[in-house]
């Protein structure tokens, strides 16, 4: 058993930004390593299917910079999780292109440990072959997906990530991963309790989620013993408390009492919150029960097609009260026009916000509201269609008739010109399943300077 | 009164791209145990609300912190073609609505 262990979590995610005195201040003590997720699911398929990152090129560089400085004059490893924001080669390869410009920059080589974690096609069809069960509410997998995966990636665990400080890392830039195994590796490579381990891992990827006034955009700071941790955001402005760490058990997680890793069940039905100042937090008797049988999420997504929006206010309560009215007409329209394009292969939509966009259809019907804006929707199996579609129906929409229509000179105030834009393609999460497969991912090493 | 005047945090957010859940935390526990023992705070309430099926709602409770968190599929996933919410994060309503 090693002394205690002292981590930064650099900020929630890679490119959000944190305040360079939280840094400093967390370096006024020894840092063991300095951990910093840079991915999730929840801007939703587009981003793995694509292949581009849903933080720009210049947010990471800037959280990044600052704190190389730190991670080579003082040999603390940094580890980043889910690179690029999905992890898949594009984007992991993305995210060593900025490190490469950061070592030109600042005249400085780092060991990097690269853990791809992409999926090959011929995997995909070993799992599909019974080795797959769905995640998180998902379908069953469909195996006409198969061939049309975008970039299908492994959500792996600590395993690699321990082999790569094994190897000894400076800087470990991962392909997707559980967020947990950016902050848990270290400490469970140095003997802390998986279970300890791995709910401190959970709380520290939101960086100072947990903490009051809530920063996903600053540090925090964890302190791990044999049998319990502390959390402590650096940034004076903020502070933890029992219920503000104890809350944030709950944050996008189906369960408060338990969550599950490759590595198991951490049940948290036992764990105590206590306040050791006004500031920090200490967390005990969080458990693993090891799971029998590991697995290993799976995530894809496939192409759908293209999309093409426009956008339009509407002021004139006769107008916004026949909105069905409206609609009808320019799908008809547009039915009527489309000849480019076979009708089973767009979908058109109407999103009528201060409506009925935000919870759909499903709701009571409000008062009709003193204005509304209107987002109409194209999706078909090309850009140059989805286009078309859009402006066939924006000028139907401008023009179409309805009862009691005074303003007859058009129905939709358009703030913008071009009043249509281009979406680029639609993916849609196709694989999202556990599988029991084993994944062998192993770190592949590089020089940058 | 209803559930979101009573609440004093009322949020929704995805748990991964096919369910959303959505987080009811009380300053006092005489309003926690007013939602969690009110006739209308039920599965099939709920489902008919979002009109998802009573068996896909799961209610679960946290008393340390005075908490109640309601997961539920979602009807489109996630950024997927007729997604309207890719967060999940305006999906408190209509539970909010709900008069306790």
């Amino acid at each position: 058993m090693s002394e205690n262990i002292r981590y930064l979590s650099l900020c929630g995610l890679l490119g959000y930004g944190y305040a360079p005195q939280s840094l400093e201040n967390a370096l006024e003590g020894r840092l063991d390593f300095i951990g910093v997720d840079a991915g999730s699911t929840d801007p939703g398929p587009y981003y793995l299917g694509s292949g581009k990152g849903f933080v720009k090129r210049l947010q990471v560089k800037r959280d990044l910079s600052l704190v190389m400085p730190a991670v080579k004059s003082r040999g603390i490893p940094l580890i980043i999780g889910s690179a690029g924001g999905s992890g898949a080669k594009p984007h992991v390869d993305g995210l060593l292109d900025i490190l490469q410009e950061i070592c030109h920059e600042q005249s400085i080589s780092l060991k990097v440990a690269v853990i791809y974690s992409d999926l090959s096609p011929d995997f995909i069809r070993k799992a599909a072959a019974g080795h797959l069960a769905p995640c998180g509410g998902a379908p069953a997998f469909d195996p006409e997906a198969i061939d049309r995966l975008c970039h299908p990636v492994a959500q792996f665990g600590t395993g690699p990530m321990m082999e790569a400080l094994r190897g000894g890392a400076e800087v470990i830039v991962a392909g997707r991963c559980c967020d947990t195994a950016i902050f848990a590796a270290y400490p469970i490579l140095h003997g802390i309790p998986a279970g300890m381990a791995l709910h401190a891992a959970k709380i520290a990827e939101c960086g100072a989620l947990c903490a009051r006034p809530v920063g996903a955009n600053d540090c925090l700071i964890v302190e791990m013993e044999h049998d319990s941790f502390t959390v402590e955001p650096p940034n004076p402005i903020r502070c933890c408390t029992p219920d503000s760490v104890a809350a944030h058990s709950l944050y996008e997680q189906p369960d408060p009492n338990c969550f599950y890793e490759p590595e198991g069940k951490i049940d948290l039905s036992e764990c105590r919150f206590e306040a050791l100042s006004d500031r920090k937090v200490r967390v005990s008797s969080s458990r693993l029960v090891p799971s029998e049988h590991p697995t290993t999420k799976l995530e894809g997504t496939i192409l759908r097609g293209f999309r093409s929006i426009t956008l339009a206010g509407l002021r004139d309560p006769a107008a916004i009260r026949h909105l069905d009215d409206i609609e009808k007409g320019v799908r008809q329209a547009v039915a009527e026009s489309a000849s480019f394009v076979k009708p089973e292969e767009y979908t058109l939509r109407f999103y009528r916000y201060g409506v009925d966009a935000v919870t759909g259809g499903h709701e009571i019907p409000g008062a009709p509201p003193r204005e509304a804006a209107l987002v109409i929707e194209a999706i078909a199996p090309s850009q140059e269609k989805a286009d078309a579609l859009v402006a066939l129906a924006r000028s139907k929409a401008l023009h179409q008739g309805f009862p009691e229509r005074k303003a007859t000179a058009g129905n939709l105030a358009f703030p913008f010109s071009p009043s249509d834009f281009s979406g680029g393609e639609v993916y849609e999460f196709a694989l999202y399943h556990l599988t029991d497969l084993k994944i062998g991912l192993t770190p592949e090493w590089r020089t940058l300077a | 009164m209803k559930l979101y005047d009573l609440a004093m945090v009322c949020r929704s957010k995805n748990a991964g791209p096919f369910q959303v859940t959505i987080d009811l935390m009380f300053t006092d526990e005489a309003s926690y145990r007013q939602v969690l023992e009110a006739p209308c705070f039920t599965p099939e309430t709920i489902g008919g609300l979002y009109q998802v099926p009573a068996e896909s709602v799961a209610i679960k409770r946290f008393d340390r912190i005075l908490t109640i968190k309601v997961v539920l599929p979602r009807r489109v996933p996630s950024g997927s073609p007729g997604d309207s919410d890719v967060y999940g994060s305006q999906q408190h309503f209509p539970l909010g609505d709900l008069e306790i």
